[in-house]
Formats: structure tokens, sequence, C-alpha cells
């Protein structure tokens, strides 16, 4: 419906007339570049109940296990009233004894506040509210989902440096596809709380997709059913030699295995008439909840026995009958989300050729039941699906580290939530709809409401919904210096660009006086730098020192790589593009800059990082129009023409 | 704020190696897509300059609105039209034949009613009918684009097509309410 302005410039760069059918082409396949040493590189699976890490080594995706060998890393954290942190299997031994100081399934509080939780009378926490995003009390102060979940994140890195030996250049830490800004952006500052630096944030069921696909060769139309311990996901994709093509992705970010525990939950309260638990109490019937779920897995019908703190016994049967009578509305709800994701896709059931299990979740007969017969077919159950999400991830980072492999495969993947702005009424304009491949970029015109308007207010919203506040708010922004005209007369653009992580900018630019403002987005419900200032500085981990260190070292390995690809592109391209003055002149801005490279001087290096960029800019673009030919030949225009 | 119109400029249908026609054929827009994207995509060049890092996702994302400008039939007319320096009209020309405009009346009414009802036969009937009807329309544009160059009438169909389009969009967010 509406097209991206070709108008003026972008990132500062005029943007190129693309009419001469130019094509980049960066190395052919299986040219690889210059030999570099392995960057390390990790996939984190940050799961509601369970967090892992995988890496790539040797050309094949593995799961990293702790010191007892163990891959799962309970996502349980417990702060001890002596201030020591206790995460994984430790503190998940404590929970019932201390339910307040243990922080469990601390995903489904990321980037949401205390009314989006729902019911939290039956959560055993000490819930503080705060603007954004909800806290929790516990013995060692407040602490925000954001922390908690750094020290999963925390614990997963030593993990993965340990085992590989060196410091990590990055991770991709898979989110639930239906995640909105908010939750995106809260796990984006956890990461950078645990010092991890986020190479993507890849949506999980597009991680399974991956694994399995790159494992099976599938080509074909897929669907991938994650239902894990707290967020539920469907993503419908194409595999097409080596292309993994995300078309529609649907879920529920508050609708998992827990929720199925809260039932069985509910049904002990029922029939023993409790009310009014201790968090203890809770906190023990939920775990003899989940125990009986996943025993109902298994067997036909279980034994739930538990005693509680006033020494009261509890002892109930329960069958596998009854717990899908009590839960087949959930799993009702994942089937409709099926739907809708395959009305997106324009597809029918029957068009998909295969559907890849993931999540702990979906070990329940009744969820392979619904799945089977919704699909017409046996759904797929050969990959592990606690880890396939990780093995995703992991293969995702390698290449974005930088480091080839042998497979030469594509993702494209979508936004999961349509992003608009607020018009007349509180209304909401989609500009870009859901389930648009990334990168994406859309412009709209709209005008003037009343006569004589010199500013125009921006606010930047997501979701499905019609009315703004139905809808979540990402920004804000004003568009000042309109001229004063009579109503409806100005041109006003507003431009959306999603990168290839998701991120959003907008602008907006009237036409007649040029005026313009621009915002990268940070969703107001994350926190905000300082904060994360405030606890990076707060943690002991996390000198000063060993942050500007950090900082350098970064540096020094961006610089590295810019070099290297710099030398590569003049091996390859430089003769043939470049007259011999402008090599001589790139060749010096690279040696200015290996001159400062092993130093310590941060700015110096970045400077001349800039120098270098600003010396190849033009060798970029003619790299570009040269390598035109290749994509496409086979398929000449005169041909189909002809 | 209010809406008040879209921009298309560039030639898509160079870039992607088709004819400039209504009609070709679908898979060869989409392995061409996926070709293009293999080159151009930003993940193919994280470890390379800062100025191709920044053309790769400009490039990556025009191909992505190349795509689906070529894919979606409304907007493939509408582009050809624009390359042909006709303007569809959509906003200004709001004359539409009498019995046109009834039976959008008549879907709407039957749209709702199944709204309120939450009968999804019905939705699924009518969808059926307004599919039938796009299909019948696109039919109509491949004559008066590729065959007979009628670029009034092409018009024409575009602005009736955009109607079915808006409604075949409700009628999807009407399913959506039923799933949730």
């Amino acid at each position: 419906m509406v097209a991206l302005s070709r108008k003026g410039t972008q990132n500062g760069l005029p943007y190129q007339r693309i009419n001469q059918m130019a094509l980049l082409q960066i190395a052919e396949p299986g040219l690889s570049a210059a030999p570099h040493q392995h960057r390390l590189a990790v996939g984190i699976d940050l799961g509601t109940t369970n967090s892992l890490v995988a890496t790539v080594r040797n050309g094949v995706s593995t799961v990293l296990n702790d010191a007892h060998g163990r891959a799962l890393l309970p996502s349980v954290v417990r702060y001890a009233e002596e201030g020591s942190v206790q995460v994984g299997e430790d503190a998940q031994a404590l929970q019932s004894q201390d339910p307040h100081n243990t922080i469990v399934s601390v995903k489904r509080f990321m980037g949401r506040g205390l009314k989006d939780v729902g019911d939290v009378s039956n959560l055993p926490y000490r819930f503080v509210d705060a603007p954004g995003m909800l806290q929790l009390r516990t013995a060692v102060g407040v602490k925000s989902p954001v922390e908690v979940s750094a020290e999963i994140l925390k614990v997963l890195r030593e993990r993965a440096e340990l085992s590989l030996g060196g410091e990590l250049v990055g991770a991709v830490i898979t989110v639930p596809a239906y995640f909105d800004d908010a939750q995106r952006q809260a796990t984006k500052d956890a990461a950078k709380l645990a010092g991890i630096n986020v190479l993507r944030l890849l949506n999980e069921p597009t991680a399974a997709a991956i694994a399995y696909g790159l494992d099976n060769a599938a080509e074909g139309v897929y669907a991938v059913y994650d239902l894990g311990g707290g967020t539920f996901d469907v993503s419908i994709l194409r595999l097409s030699k080596g292309v993994f093509e995300v078309l529609a992705t649907n879920g529920d970010s508050a609708l998992g295995g827990d929720d199925f525990d809260h039932r069985v939950y509910c049904w002990l309260l029922e029939k023993n008439e409790l009310s009014a638990l201790s968090a203890q109490d809770i906190r023990t019937l939920l775990t003899h909840a989940r125990a009986g779920k996943e025993l109902l897995s298994e067997h036909s019908e279980t034994k739930i026995t538990a005693v509680l703190s006033g020494g009261e016994l509890i002892d109930n049967t329960l069958t596998r009958d009854e717990f899908h009578v009590m839960s087949q509305n959930l799993v009702q709800r994942t089937v409709q989300a099926l739907r809708r994701a395959l009305r997106d896709a324009k597809l029918t059931a029957q068009e998909v050729k295969g559907v890849v299990m993931v999540g702990g979740a979906t070990r329940m007969p009744h969820i392979q039941q619904a799945v089977g017969d919704f699909f017409g077919q046996n759904p797929l159950n050969n990959l592990d699906p606690d880890k396939v999400v990780a093995l995703g991830a992991a293969i995702q980072a390698n290449v974005l580290a930088g480091n080839r492999s042998s497979d030469d495969w594509l993702l494209l993947d979508v936004i999961p939530l349509s992003l608009g702005i607020e018009t007349m009424g509180g209304l909401v304009e989609k500009i870009i709809p859901r389930n648009s491949t990334i990168p994406s970029a859309r412009a709209q015109e709209f005008t003037t409401y009343k006569d004589g308007q010199t500013a125009m207010s921006i606010h930047v919203v997501q979701g499905e919904r019609e009315l703004v506040s139905d809808c979540r708010s990402l920004a804000k922004f004003e568009l000042r210096g309109i001229p004063a005209m009579v109503a409806g007369s100005a041109h006003i653009r507003v431009t959306f660009q999603v990168d290839a992580d998701g991120l959003l900018s907008v602008s907006a630019r009237e036409a007649v006086s040029g005026t313009e403002a621009n915002i990268v987005v940070k969703p107001s419900y994350g926190l905000s730098d300082e904060e994360i200032t405030r606890m990076l500085q707060e943690s002991t981990q996390h000198a000063r020192d060993d942050m500007l260190a950090r900082a350098l070292r970064e540096q020094q390995t961006e610089a590295g790589q810019l070099l290297e690809a710099v030398e590569n592109a003049l091996q390859q391209d430089g003769d043939a593009l470049l007259d011999a003055a402008t090599q001589v002149r790139i060749r010096s801005s690279m040696d200015a800059l290996r001159a400062v490279l092993t130093g310590s001087e941060h700015q110096a290096i970045k400077r001349a990082v800039e120098a270098l960029n600003l010396a190849t800019t033009d060798f970029a673009q003619r790299r570009m129009d040269k390598s035109v030919k290749h994509a496409l030949a086979g398929h000449k225009l005169s041909e189909l023409e002809g | 704020m209010q809406p008040i119109s879209f921009d298309l400029q560039q030639d898509f249908f160079s870039l992607f190696s088709l004819p400039h026609r209504f009609q070709f054929d679908i898979t060869l827009l989409e392995q061409n897509y996926r070709s293009l994207q293999a080159q151009v995509h930003p993940d193919k060049f994280v470890h390379l300059s800062e100025a191709e890092r920044r053309l790769s996702m400009q490039w990556a994302t025009h191909v992505n609105e190349g795509y689906q400008t070529l894919r979606n039939p409304l907007n493939r007319a509408r582009y050809l039209l624009t390359l042909q320096g006709v303007d569809t009209q959509e906003n200004s020309n709001t004359a539409m034949p009498v019995e046109f405009l009834m039976q959008q009346m008549e879907w709407r009414e039957a749209l709702e009613e199944a709204r309120q009802a939450k009968d999804s036969a019905v939705l699924d009937e009518l969808e059926q009918r307004v599919q039938h009807e796009m299909r019948a329309l696109q039919h109509d544009l491949a004559r008066d684009l590729d065959e007979m160059h009628d670029y009034a009438a092409a018009s024409g169909i575009v602005r009736k097509l955009k109607f079915l389009e808006k409604i075949a969009e409700e009628i999807g967010s009407a399913f959506d309410e039923l799933d949730t």
C-alpha cells in the first residue's frame, strides 16, 4: 500500500537509485575469505523453565554442559539473605523453603507490568509495581526481572567461556517470536548486564527450524509448534535451497506449561478446600502439581502427595482424562493461534509438509493429539524439544560472529506484531503490518488536523487492535516547525524502518519546510540507560576498569575485522574498480588504523575506523554495481519477454 | 492526523528480471527473490565495512519492498499503472457502479451479522465469495493491462479491488476475533 520514500538521504548517505540492476556480491560461494581465527560465539536459549547454551564446534552445533555434565540450567535464581546469589539446581532445591527470594519463571515478568501478569495472588512473590516493568522484593532488596535474568545469563556465559577457553565475541539469545518490543528490550538489557554482546535476538521457533532444517535437509513448508514453560509460538516457514523464509508467526506470550501446572494447582485447592495459602505452601503445591502433570505424560493416572506447612496432608489421585479436560481450553488456545498463523501465511493445514514440536510442554499427549488432528499428520519429535532452540541459535551465532560455515543458508524473518502510529480519535494507523519480512521500511503521508497547526505528535505503537489504548506504546516524539497552513494541506511523511535485528527507527518530515524529526525506538517498558548503568556499577563483577578493558578489546576486534574485510575486498576488486591513487589512499587509511590498533587509545582507534570507513564508501558502491549480473544469471529479461 | 497518499517509484520488474506485465510466473518471482536476498541480506555482511553493511540493509529492504509489491495483485496492478504514469485516483474518484456498491453493502451487513453471531460458517462462505470476486477482477486486470492496454479501465478495477481487499482484511480480523 505504501512505499519507502527514496527522497533525501538515509543514514547520511545519498540513497542510490536502483535502476541499473546493480547487485552486491561479496564473496563467491565456496571462495572463503582469508583464514581467520575462529570467533567464540554461542547461542543461548533463555527459557522460562530451563536455560541452555550451545556453540558450533568443528562444524557441529553442540550444547555445552556444566561441570556436572548437566545441559539444562533451571531458570531459577535465589537471593540469599547473606547476599549470595544461587542459580539453577541449587536455587531450585530451596524454592519451597524460601519462596519469596527464589524467583522461578522470571521470563514471564520480562517487560511486563503488574497488570499484565494477571492473577498474582497465587504467585509466592512480593511484587513491587513500577512504571513499565514490575519488580520483586527480595532479602537483598528490590530486583528487576532484568537483573534476575542477568544472573542466569552470567552463569551461562561463564560456563561457555570456561568450556571454550576464551572470551565470547557475542551470543545469539532466543526469545519467543511473539515477544513484543518491551520484552525484547528487557532481554537485551539483561544480556548487557551479564556482560554479553548480543549478536541478535532470534525467534525461538525460527531457531528450532534452522536446527531441524539444516539437520534434515528439509524442503517445503513447515510449521514449528513451540510450547515452552511460559510462552507459546507458532511459526510457518518455507524452506527452499537453504533459505529459511518465515511466512507467518503467531502465539501468546503468556501461555505455557506453567498454565497447565496452574490448572492442576487450582484443582488441588478445590479438592482440598484450601484458601489463603502461605507463600511456602503455594510453591509446594505448584511444584507437586508440575511433577504430577509430567507423570501424566507417561501414565494414565498419578498420585499427588504433599505435606503443607501446617502439617496438613494432601493426597489426591489425578487421572490423565481429568487433566486433559481441565486443560483442554489451553490446548484450544494454541490451536486458534495455529489457525491465525496459517491464515496470515495464506496456506491450509494440508499444505504443511511437517510439524516440528519444540518445548518440554509438547510432551503432553493431548497436545500431540490436537496438533496431529489439526494438521492431519503425526508431529515430528525426532529432535530433543528441550535443546533444539539452543542448537539453532548457536548456528546463527556462528554466522553472525563471522565464522564461515560450510552450509550456505539464509534466514528471512518477520516482525510478529504490527507497528503503527496514533491518529485522530485514538485510532491506530498501521504502517508496517505484522509478518512483514525484515529489514523493512514503509512510509505514509499524514496531514494536519487544525488550521495553523505547527507541531505534530508522533506516537509509535505496537499491536493488532484498532484502539491505541489496546496496543503497546513504544515511543513518542514531536515534529515541530511545520509552517502554519490550512488544515489538511501539510504533507508529513512518516517513515518506519525496521532493521535485520528488528530495531525500529521512525522519522517524520514535512515537505514544504523540510523540517524533520526522528527517533530510534527504545520501548518505554525497558529500563533506561541510566538504570542499566547503575545496575552495572552495582555489580561487583563489572568494575569500571574491567568495563573499559572490555570495550577496548571489542573496539580492537571490530577494527581487526574491518581491516580484514577491506583487505579481501581490495584483493578481489581493487585493481578492477579503483585507480591507483584511490588504492593508495585506502591503503594509507589501513596503515593508519594498524598503527593505533594495538595501543590502548580507545578514541584513536575509533577515529581511524571512521576514517577507513569513509575512505571505502565509494568502493563499496562500486563493488555493488559491479557484481550486478551474478544473482539472476540464467533468468534474463530478454528471454522472458521474448 | 489523517493518511492521504502513498508513493511508489522504483522499477521492481527489472529488479526481479520479470517482464513488465501483470501476469507472470509467480514461482520465478519467488526464486529470484530468494536469490537476491541471498546476495544482499545484512546477515551476509556482518563483518564487512560499515558502508557495505549499510548498503546491504538498504538493498535488502528494497528487495523486500519489491517482493511485496509484485506478489500482491492489487499492489502489482497499481504499480504497473504508476509506471505508465497513470493515476489510479483511489482517493479522488469515488464513483462506483451502483450494483457494485449494493453488493459491498450486502457483504458488509453479512460480515457484521456473522461477527455478532460468531458464525464461522457464514464467514467462510463470505470469504469464498469475496475471493471469487477478487479472482474475477484479477482476470479482468490481466486482460486490460497486458492485452488491451486500457489503463482507465484497469484503474477502475484497481479501485474495486481495493474495496474487496479491505473487506477481505476485515473478514480476517473477524476470524481472528473468533480465535481469541
